[in-house]
């Protein structure tokens, strides 16, 4: 009696502890009804998953998909940053080209580019350019609109000091804005690597002649659980690096700002 | 600055927008119709002009709308039930709070778009896979908006209702529900607007029927006018359901 009480306030006390608990719970139910109740075509157990990354690694090809996959997210993402942050401070900076081009960005970023993803295949063709140019069109409009947000959320009042005090052009950039701009270009950052891995995944998926996209269509029709879900796995954990990777840098950097 | 220059300044700015989108439609018309660029890659704007009237006519579209319409609304109204019931129980404890959020949220960051093959295989090619995703990828939103809606109302007020006396369903009724509902709406607005996107994308990837499925087959068949006529069909939907969608959460806030 006294027992599982006193595991109950434990576990009250460490909320991490009873989260470690419901995820292996339900890798545990994962586990059970993959082995004993579903059909071992559609769906396998995750201890057979984790023992057959080896045989996946092994499966010609499956490295270089890997690679080439990750290389596509890293240009497309630098792409993105590096195309996206002028665009962003020349379109934030000026209250003009702000009000007539932004309602164009904003169009264009509110627009399914996922309808337009087989023009990005006919113009690019099949291999890493479309894949490319797709992950690009994903990651450079959320970028570009907190770059220019976070632009016009400096306070006037430190414009205006920074004016009253004989600030050139050139010194307000680099004491007022840049500053500023920081935590901004990181939380742009984050928003244009989820926007990245969406486009660039979304094309892989589409099309790909050597690419992952290529081997989950292959272990989707030969009903290979195993190995699709071990990709799939990879995959994800890709992904989770990579964000956190970019999550981490907004808050290191974003820490002086207090309010 | 004076009321004139501004409207000026107004007046100029949609000059540039309107500038900008006659350039762009007029390049597009010269490049195909008089510098030869291939009409398999860029059809003539005239030509697409053509189909879409021939599209809209003879509502050839009518039954790959009618798919992606019921894929939509099947995949947010399962993600809406569960994820709205399950966010408010969720945060009736702060306990389970500290749980389950972290959890979800992280699960939140992983693009789940990698689940298609798997729905693929599980529920096949037709409409099943296409509801899995969408309700998979809303589902998220929804819920941790809901969370945040429910679980961080202010305690002052929680307090100052216990009492004076309110009961549960009152409690629920005039203190929670008014607390929390802007903050659902956003999850619900978020969740319609990722539902619409993923359904399309994943008839674009692999699937039987509906308007992504149309485009793709188009492109596969060298039609590209009529794929541009389609595309430009399923923006201008897309446009108007976001805009119905936030023009709902408008009304609803300002009540």
């Amino acid at each position: 009696m006294n027992r599982p009480l006193h595991l109950q306030k434990v576990l009250y006390r460490h909320p991490g502890l009873a989260r470690l608990a419901v995820v292996v719970a339900l890798f545990l139910l994962w586990e059970i009804s993959a082995r004993w109740w579903i059909d071992p075509s559609f769906l396998s157990p995750p201890s057979r998953v984790v023992a057959s990354f080896g045989e996946l690694f092994e499966t010609p090809g499956i490295p270089k998909a890997l690679q080439i996959t990750f290389w596509e997210l890293a240009v497309a993402f630098a792409i993105s940053v590096a195309a996206g942050l002028p665009i962003g401070l020349a379109v934030g900076l000026s209250r003009f080209s702000n009000r007539s081009l932004m309602p164009i960005i904003l169009l264009l970023y509110g627009t399914p580019q996922v309808t337009i993803l087989p023009l990005f295949i006919l113009y690019f063709g099949i291999g890493p350019p479309s894949k490319i140019a797709f992950g690009v069109s994903h990651g450079i409009f959320p970028i570009i609109v907190t770059i220019v947000a976070g632009v016009q959320n400096i306070k006037p009042i430190l414009m205006t000091a920074a004016h009253s005090m004989g600030a050139s052009r050139w010194q307000i950039f680099r004491w007022v804005i840049f500053p500023h701009m920081i935590p901004t270009f990181f939380a742009g950052m984050r928003l244009g690597m989820t926007g990245v891995l969406l486009g660039v995944l979304l094309a892989e998926l589409y099309v790909s002649s050597a690419g992952i996209g290529y081997f989950t269509q292959l272990f989707t029709q030969a009903f290979d659980p195993t190995k699709l879900l071990g990709l799939v796995s990879v995959l994800a954990a890709m992904a989770i690096v990579m964000n956190e990777i970019v999550r981490r840098a907004e808050v290191h950097f974003g820490r002086w700002r207090t309010d | 600055m004076s009321a004139k220059q501004d409207r000026r300044d107004k007046i100029a700015s949609r000059a540039v927008q309107v500038g900008f989108l006659v350039a762009l439609m007029g390049f597009w018309y010269f490049a195909t119709a008089y510098w030869g660029v291939n009409r398999l890659l860029l059809p003539n704007p005239l030509n697409v002009w053509q189909e879409l009237k021939d599209v809209l006519g003879s509502g050839e579209y009518l039954p790959d709308l009618k798919v992606t319409l019921t894929e939509v609304a099947v995949a947010f109204a399962i993600s809406c039930s569960t994820g709205v019931t399950l966010g408010y129980l969720i945060s009736r404890s702060q306990f389970l709070i500290k749980v389950f959020e972290p959890l979800l949220a992280g699960f939140y960051s992983v693009p789940i778009i990698l689940f298609l093959p798997l729905y693929v295989l599980f529920f096949g090619l037709g409409e099943g896979s296409k509801i899995a995703l969408g309700t998979t990828i809303s589902f998220f939103p929804i819920v941790l908006n809901t969370i945040a809606g429910f679980g961080y109302v202010d305690r002052i007020f929680i307090t100052a209702a216990r009492s004076m006396g309110a009961s549960d369903v009152q409690m629920f009724r005039y203190v929670l529900l008014p607390a929390a509902f802007p903050v659902i709406l956003t999850g619900l607005r978020i969740g319609f607007t990722v539902t619409l996107l993923s359904i399309l994308g994943s008839e674009t990837l692999a699937s039987l029927a509906g308007l992504g499925h149309k485009i793709v087959h188009l492109a596969e068949a060298m039609e590209t006018a009529r794929m541009f006529a389609y595309i430009a069909f399923v923006v201008v939907i897309a446009a108007f359901l976001n805009s119905v969608v936030s023009s709902v959460e408008r009304r609803a806030n300002r009540r």
